[in-house]
């Protein structure tokens, strides 16, 4: 794992002690595109999209926007270093995945 | 007119407004692009603010709504998220109820 994805990761868990969390780096699939380019060469590093799936408690109550903004503040440092950032955010309930039959 | 004063001035003036990288005919994101299409598909009219022309304007949107990542929409000058929100508010329906409760015409 690179050295941004372990500070995400790491982040995360302290703040909001979730009890999933997925730290997903995308920055192979934009290797070719325009902003991973301008990414490089504004001095960035090779690990420049994430993907963040996080469920906790402490999201419980809170609005979307509220939930994403608590993420955000927490990585500020981190994204301002990369170029892309998407996030899934929820309190825990109905989170099974689809079960094929 | 500062890039604050613009950004307030177009959030005000328009119904609803996407801040975003490139235009809704050649988006130049991806997630700039899904916000286009889910606009274009629930119908709401809205106007489009590419920030790659304009480098003020790009850092202004961030520090605008101490948010940091673009695509941004606003609804009658209030934020309401970036493509994760937006996408979301789709999938559940609640973006459709919410600009019809704001008076803002989509398609059926």
């Amino acid at each position: 794992m690179g050295i941004i994805a372990s500070s995400i990761k790491e982040k995360l868990k302290q703040s909001f002690n979730p009890s999933q969390l997925e730290v997903i780096d995308e920055s192979h699939k934009h290797a070719h595109h325009r902003g991973a380019h301008e990414h490089a060469a504004d001095g960035g590093s090779a690990e420049s999209h994430f993907h963040v799936v996080i469920i906790s408690d402490k999201f419980e109550g809170l609005s979307r926007l509220a939930k994403h903004r608590a993420v955000l503040d927490v990585l500020s440092e981190e994204i301002a270093q990369i170029h892309a950032f998407s996030l899934e955010a929820s309190a825990g309930q109905c989170v099974e995945l689809p079960v094929s039959v | 007119m500062s890039a604050q004063d613009q950004i307030k001035k177009t959030v005000s003036e328009n119904d609803v407004v996407l801040y975003m990288k490139g235009t809704p005919v050649f988006p130049q994101c991806g997630f700039s692009s899904t916000v286009v299409q889910i606009l274009d598909y629930v119908g709401a009219e809205y106007a489009s603010v590419n920030v790659l022309e304009d480098p003020e304007i790009r850092q202004g949107i961030k520090d605008y709504n101490n948010w940091p990542t673009i695509p941004q929409v606003f609804v009658k000058g209030e934020f309401i998220g970036g493509c994760d929100i937006v996408k979301e508010m789709f999938e559940t329906g609640e973006l459709r109820t919410m600009l019809s409760d704001k008076g803002i015409t989509t398609k059926a």
